[in-house]
Formats: structure tokens, sequence, C-alpha cells
């Protein structure tokens, strides 16, 4: 069985009265897609957030290549590797998209001249490479997204955390970008991905993790998750769910 | 007999700190809607405390009078700022918004300095040195109007948020601008109210502060740092914040300055307010990482 | 860094520099002179503020601590001008370090870090107005001495080349952090501080940078004055009026461009002088023209001189293409 790059062990966020996460635990392959599922406001982009840096889990564990790298700032992981996408894309916006991505290039080039080569070379890996020079506050919903990937790619990561990175894109353009990410993965990249477009995620993704409020409620390969009840239920509704079962029985 | 002096010291802390909250208030409210730091309520104090000046130098009006003419004045001027030049001139933009304020400051106390120059002024009123006795304490009767009259324009504006249906569409702004768009709320307009009722706060507190206080126009940055601290202290937004948190600095300032002495008082307000600022409650504000 | 980077610096350098060859009326060199000064402290805003997006109001608290310094150090201690404006620009860069780490560290940003600047200027000018060490009241006087070993020179001409040496200085160091990665990681924590430090950036590191860099560089101007003047007291030295124009010049000429705060600070300083011609010597006139100019150049030219530059080429081109 393939080593766990990531594993996250019983973490939990409080925010005041609030219990965001409760006790979370996951794992993410090396060099597999593994994606984290859950209904709106379960805490997926908490849980990333925890992950990342960008919040402190109030307890438990998060590790990377067996080190514990609980509550280290982000800048720190992504010289380690891990690197992160954002729901609500965050372009340069004032800055052109070759100067976008070359931001992340310089995490592992000093030079000018040549991170800004890198990033012209990702641009292409992307399909991005005829909008170098536009202004990143110019691009379309999902040429950002794109945008979002490149800046990740630039910073070679060994983990690649996208988060929805398919939200907002009309069903070609999914089709259009969902061979980018399985060629990021073919490349070595490990991908954890919050995602809502079910077709992708059961398509894309070798395990699944499913998030509802705070808590982890199944986990599996695809098939198993879809027809798992407590699922349905969590994304359904209680009712909904037992009409659904009721229906299913009269037939 | 320290306790002879320290009583009335606590309790002019406390007059004074009432009027500082009034101030707080008023700029509490405007961050509280519309999100913005108000860097021209100092100015604004100073053209407040200037206009209640020229009422009673040139109309003879006491400025227990003045008020009720000037508290509507100056909240059209603060409706007309906002919505016709800090809205349309900042493009929604936060770091806008900032230079806008900034700007505004600029010209106001400049334009008071200009016309009226760095001058002190005092007005003469013939209550000014009257004194009232308390718990001991003989306690300036301007003062202690204040006070009474801070805790009034409080509990106005209380009403008029909780009980008119301005207010409610402030508060309705305040907690979700988008989802108030939606319902059919005017938020331009609604932001506008929002700082002519701040804006009208100074006024009154202009007319509350100029019996027993001078005016220049540099007057107003004073109060106004005060104000900013109180408001980061009491919780940006937060109406019982600003008012006990006024309460609490205007005794903290009258210790200082009486252990201190004026200018390092004046210090001790400034590294308050450096130090509220860095050391402020996590989360409180979401500013923070 | 090639030639091709360079040469537009050096060409309107000098330009500027042969000015004094066919320009003698002390009444224009002075206005230059007092023109690059507020360039070169624009140009410490504009690196902070420009490039990396966080606007100080306080940045006369850096070009009083560098005048004050320099003052200071000669008068009391009898440095000699020269070693005293070098460690003036260190005290100022020092004290922008020390706003900067406890300012960032506690996650002030946008207003609330305006706020916090603008406080600690103010602290610093109440201390300097009661602080025996700075002539309190009275103010603090350089001792006359027109020679070249005291910093000070008799002809006007000498000043304004010291000056724009500074300021091309100024430019050379904006030309090289443009093209270096600190500069690009610059401008992405101005951009989305979030996403850079998700891409690696340590955005207090590089914030801390530039705010020590910003401070030096308009501390340099604060000891340039002292030289200049030859008279400071606390009004003059971390007085708001500083901070105006410090933030002022490269907001008219333009944010996070090199000749910005160039090009704003002759605007500002041709409009004090329009002021000052239309009605007289009165306080505060100069000052509101530049407060109603900020909310224009807010409001409608948002990119400044240069940005509105920019813009007529660009239509000139698509005219030319169309």
């Amino acid at each position: 069985m393939a080593e766990a790059l990531l594993a996250v062990a019983n973490v939990s966020k409080r925010f005041g009265g609030l219990l965001a996460v409760d006790q979370a635990c996951l794992s993410a392959e090396q060099g597999k897609i593994t994606a984290l599922i859950g209904p709106n406001g379960a805490g997926k982009t908490t849980l990333f957030a925890l992950i990342c840096g960008f919040l402190k889990p109030s307890s438990g564990q998060v590790t990377y290549r067996g080190e514990d790298i609980t509550g280290r700032p982000p800048h720190r992981l992504a010289s380690q590797g891990i690197v992160r996408t954002f729901q609500i894309v965050q372009p340069f916006a004032g800055l052109t998209v070759r100067e976008n991505i070359a931001v992340g290039a310089h995490l592992h080039v000093a030079s000018r001249a040549a991170a800004l080569k890198a990033a012209e070379r990702i641009a292409g890996e992307v399909g991005l490479g005829p909008m170098l020079d536009r202004p990143a506050g110019n691009l379309t919903v999902a040429a950002r997204k794109r945008l979002e990937l490149a800046r990740a790619l630039a910073a070679k990561p060994a983990l690649l955390l996208l988060d929805e990175v398919l939200a907002g894109l009309t069903p070609s353009e999914i089709r259009d970008i969902v061979p980018v990410i399985r060629a990021i993965r073919d490349g070595g990249v490990t991908i954890l991905m919050i995602e809502h477009v079910m077709q992708a995620v059961m398509n894309l993704s070798e395990r699944i993790y499913v998030l509802a409020e705070g808590r982890i409620i199944a986990q599996g390969a695809p098939a198993e998750i879809a027809a798992d009840p407590k699922v349905i239920e969590a994304y359904l509704g209680h009712d909904a769910a037992n009409r659904l079962r009721g229906s299913a029985h009269v037939h | 007999m320290l306790t002879a002096v320290i009583i009335p010291t606590v309790i002019n802390g406390l007059l004074m700190g009432a009027v500082y909250a009034l101030v707080a208030l008023g700029l509490t409210l405007i961050y509280g809607v519309l999100h913005i730091i108000n860097f021209a309520h100092g100015a604004l104090l100073s053209a407040a405390l200037f206009a209640a000046f020229l009422c009673f130098r040139y109309l003879g009006l006491d400025p227990y009078v003045s008020v009720f003419g000037l508290a509507p004045l100056f909240f059209l001027l603060g409706y007309g700022l906002q919505r016709f030049v800090i809205g349309p001139a900042a493009h929604g933009k936060d770091s806008n918004i900032l230079l806008v304020t900034l700007g505004l400051a600029v010209i106001i106390e400049n334009a008071l300095l200009y016309v009226f120059r760095a001058d002190t002024r005092t007005i003469e009123v013939p209550y000014a040195f009257n004194v009232v006795e308390f718990a001991g304490s003989f306690l300036a009767v301007p003062r202690v109007v204040g006070f009474f009259a801070a805790f009034g324009v409080a509990a106005a504006l209380w009403a008029i948020l909780s009980l008119t249906d301005i207010g409610k569409a402030i508060r309705a702004v305040a907690k979700e601008k988008i989802g108030a768009q939606l319902a059919g709320i005017d938020v331009g307009h609604v932001y506008a109210v929002t700082f002519g009722l701040g804006t009208a706060c100074l006024a009154v507190a202009a007319c509350l502060l100029i019996p027993s206080y001078y005016v220049n126009p540099h007057v107003g940055d004073a109060f106004v740092l005060v104000a900013f601290t109180i408001v980061v202290l009491g919780g940006m937004g937060s109406v019982p914040g600003a008012l006990l948190g006024g309460l609490f600095v205007g005794v903290v300032e009258s210790l200082c300055g009486f252990y201190l002495g004026e200018s390092l008082g004046q210090i001790g307000i400034f590294l308050m307010f450096i130090l509220v600022l860095l050391f402020r409650p996590t989360g409180m504000f979401g500013e923070r990482a | 860094m090639n030639s091709r980077k360079i040469l537009p610096l050096v060409i309107p350098v000098a330009a500027l520099a042969v000015v004094p060859v066919f320009v003698h009326s002390n009444v224009v060199l002075n206005f230059m002179v007092i023109a690059l000064l507020i360039a070169l402290v624009g140009q410490g805003w504009n690196i902070l503020g420009g490039y990396g997006g966080q606007y100080s109001f306080g940045h006369a608290a850096f070009f009083g601590t560098g005048a004050y310094a320099t003052a200071i150090l000669q008068v009391r201690y009898g440095v000699n001008a020269w070693p005293a404006f070098a460690i003036g620009i260190a005290a100022g860069a020092l004290v922008g370090a020390v706003i900067g780490f406890l300012s960032f560290r506690s996650g002030l940003r946008g207003s609330y870090f305006a706020l916090v600047t603008l406080a600690f200027a103010e602290v610093l000018r109440i201390l300097a107005s009661v602080a025996p060490i700075t002539g309190a009241g009275v103010g603090t006087l350089i001792k006359l001495d027109l020679r070249p070993i005291s910093f000070q020179f008799q002809s006007r001409a000498a000043f304004y080349w010291v000056i724009l040496a500074l300021f091309a200085l100024s430019l050379l160091i904006v030309r090289v952090i443009e093209n270096s990665r600190f500069g690009a990681r610059l401008v992405a924590v101005r951009e989305n501080e979030d996403a850079a430090r998700a891409l690696g950036v340590d955005a207090l590191s590089v914030k801390l940078w530039a705010m020590t860099i910003s401070a030096a560089i308009t501390a340099a101007g604060g000891c340039f004055y002292a030289q200049y003047f030859l008279f400071l007291d606390a009004g003059i030295a971390y007085g708001p009026w500083i901070s105006v124009e410090a933030l002022l010049a490269p907001i008219i000429g333009g944010l996070g461009t090199a000749f910005g705060p160039l090009l704003g600070a002759l605007a500002v300083k041709l409009l004090g002088e329009l002021a000052k011609f239309v009605t007289g010597d009165a306080p505060g006139l100069d000052l509101v023209l530049y407060g109603v100019v900020l909310v224009l150049v807010v409001w409608l030219a948002p990119g400044g001189v240069a940005g509105l530059m920019s813009r007529i080429s660009s239509r000139k081109t698509r005219a030319a293409h169309g």
C-alpha cells in the first residue's frame, strides 16, 4: 500500500461556541487524488485552512512525510511542498498572468528572468499561453481557475490542495480542465481536492472522504461512497433521504 | 487624604468620559455599518466646535440652544459627504476610502486653520464656572450637563436604531449588506444616514464641550484619537462598548493627567491607543490572519 | 540587470543634472531642491505604499528621526555632518523596523496600520516637543558653516546636485527592487497577502524589509532637510505636513512607479506655489489644496499622472493600430 503523504489525526477547531471541525481524520496517499466532499458549511475549507497553517487547530495533529507540521505557517509549508488554491479565486489582479505565475516560481528560483521563463512554460501547460501578458483582473472565471492552478504548479508542490477548483465552470470548461488535473497527478503530484461537482469527483478521485457538520462520516472508494446511505442523508437531509429510501422500497 | 483627591478625579473622569463616549459613538456607528474608519472624524469635531463658537459669538446663542440647530445641520453635512463625496470617490475600495477620508480631514482642518488661524478661542457662558457638589467633589455644571446629555443622546440613538424603520434598515445593512440590498434597501442612502448620525453626534458633543473647553483647528484630533481608542477597546460597532469604553478611558485619562501632567498625559493616551491596537483580542475584528 | 532597464532612469536624471548650468535663479533652484526632497521622501513612502500596498499615515516618524538625529549629533555631540547624515539614515531605518515589526507582527493591515503609524508619529512629535535634547519648544538650530565638510554649501546648485543624487539613488533602489524576487513578492503581498503566503512568501519578512528600506529613504530626506534649512522643531520634523506630502506625491504621480513620486512632488509643489501666489502666505491653504487634489486623484485618476500618461499612450497605440 502506498504511504500516506499527509495524515490528519483527530483535528478539531473551535470558534468560540462553534465546533467547526470535530476530530477529523484523513490521509492522502502519495501520488493519488483524494477528494473531500460534503454539504455546504460542513467545514471543508476550514479543514484545508487547518492543514495549511492558515488556522491553528484547537486539537489534533497534522503529519506530512512523517513530520509533525501542525500549525506551521503557510509559507513554510509551501517551501516544504504543500501548496493550496482558494475557493474564491485570489489572483494578483494588478499583475499579468506571467507575473502571477512567476510569484509561485520564485519559491525555488531567485532570478527574475528565470522565474518569468518558468512562468511562460507553465502557462503553456495549463493552456494560458496566449494570455501571458493580460492583467489577471481581466480574465474570465475559467481562465482564473487555470491561473490559480498554474501559480500553484509553479511552486512545485508535492501535495496540492485544490479548493473547489471546478466551481463556477460550465460543463465544457470542466471537461477541459479535468485532464489538466489528471496530468498533474500523473506528473507525481499528490492531490487533495475539495469538490462539489460530483461527476468530476467520481471520475477523478481514487479515495473520497465525506465531511458533514465538521465530522468525517464516510470514507472509501467512489463507488462505496455513492452507495453509502449516510452520505445521501448528509446531502439531502433526513426526510428526503427517507423518502428516497421509501420510494426505492416501493419499486 | 488621598480619597479626597482620587474621588473627584475619578468622577471628573467619568464626566469627561461620557463626552468621549459620544464622540466614540459616532465613530463606532460609522464603522459598524459602513465598515470604514472615518479619518475625518476629528476634523469634523473641530468644525463642529467652531460652528458652536460662531453661533455664540455672532448669533448670541448659548451652545445648549444652538445644539438643536447644529445637530441637524451636521447630520446633513455628514449625509452629503458620504453620499456625494466619500461613496463615489472610493469606488468601493477600502484603500481608497482611507485616502478619501484622510483627504477630507486635511481639507477641513486646514480650511479651519486658514479661516480662523491657529489661535485658541473660548466662549464665556455665565454658568461655565458654576459648580455642583457631589460625593465631596465640586463638579463643573457644564460637565455634569454633558454627562447626562451624552447618555440622553445614546438613548436616542438606541431608540432610532431599534424602533424606527430607518434604524432597522441600518441594522440590516450592518449585518448583511447584500441581503439588505436584495430586500430593496437603498444601501447608499443608509450609509449616508449613518454617516450623518455619526456626524450629528459630533455636533452634540461639540456643544457640550465648548462651555468648558477651548477651540482650535487641532482640538478635534486629540479627541478623536481617544475616541478611536475607545472604539477599538469597546468593540468596533458596539454602542454599549463605546459608552463603557468611554467612561473607562475618561477615568484613566483623568488619573494619568493628574499624576503625569498635560503633555505626558497626552502621550499616555497615544500609547494606550497603540497598545490596544497591537494587543487587541484575536479574531475580534477579523483583521488578523 | 541590463542597460535597457537603467537607461530610462539615466536620461531624465542627466537632464535634471544640467539644469543648474542654465538656470541661475535661486528661487527656481530652491523650488527644485524642495521638489526633489519631497520626491525622495515620497519615494520612500512609495516603496511601502505603492509597491507594498501598506499605507502609512505617519512617515513623519522617519523623516523627523533622520532630521533630529543628524542635527543633534552635530549640535550636541560635535559629530561631523557626513557621518551624522549616515547615522540619521540608520536611525530612521531602525525606527521603521521597530514600528513595522510591532505593527505587522500584530497583524495590522489597512486602516488599522494607517492608524497605528499615525499614532507613532504623534507620540514622537509630542516627545520631541517636550524633550530637552531637541530644544523642546524652541527647536534645534544647526550652526551655519558653509563648507562642504559640514555638509553645507555656498551655492544652491551644490545642494541641488546632492538631493538629485540621493533621489537618483532611490530610483536605482526601486529599479533593483522591481526586478528582484523581493519585489515580485512585495507586490504579490500587496495584491493578495493570503495567496502570496500560500505560495511560500513570508509576508511578515517582506513587509518588514519594505518598511525598513522605506524608512531609510524617507529618513535621508529628513537628514537633508536639516542640512538645507538648519532649523528644526517638533512640528517641522514630526508634523502631519510631511506625512501628508510623503503620500501625496506618489499617489498623484502614480503609485508603484519609479518616477511617480517625482511627478507628484512637482505637481504638489507647483500647486503650493499657486496657492501662495493667489492668497499670500496664509497657513493652511496649501494643505487644503493638497487635500482636494488627493480626493480628486483617488476619485478620478487612481493611477495618478503616470496612470494618465500610460492611458494616453495606449490610446495612441490603439489608434495607430485601429
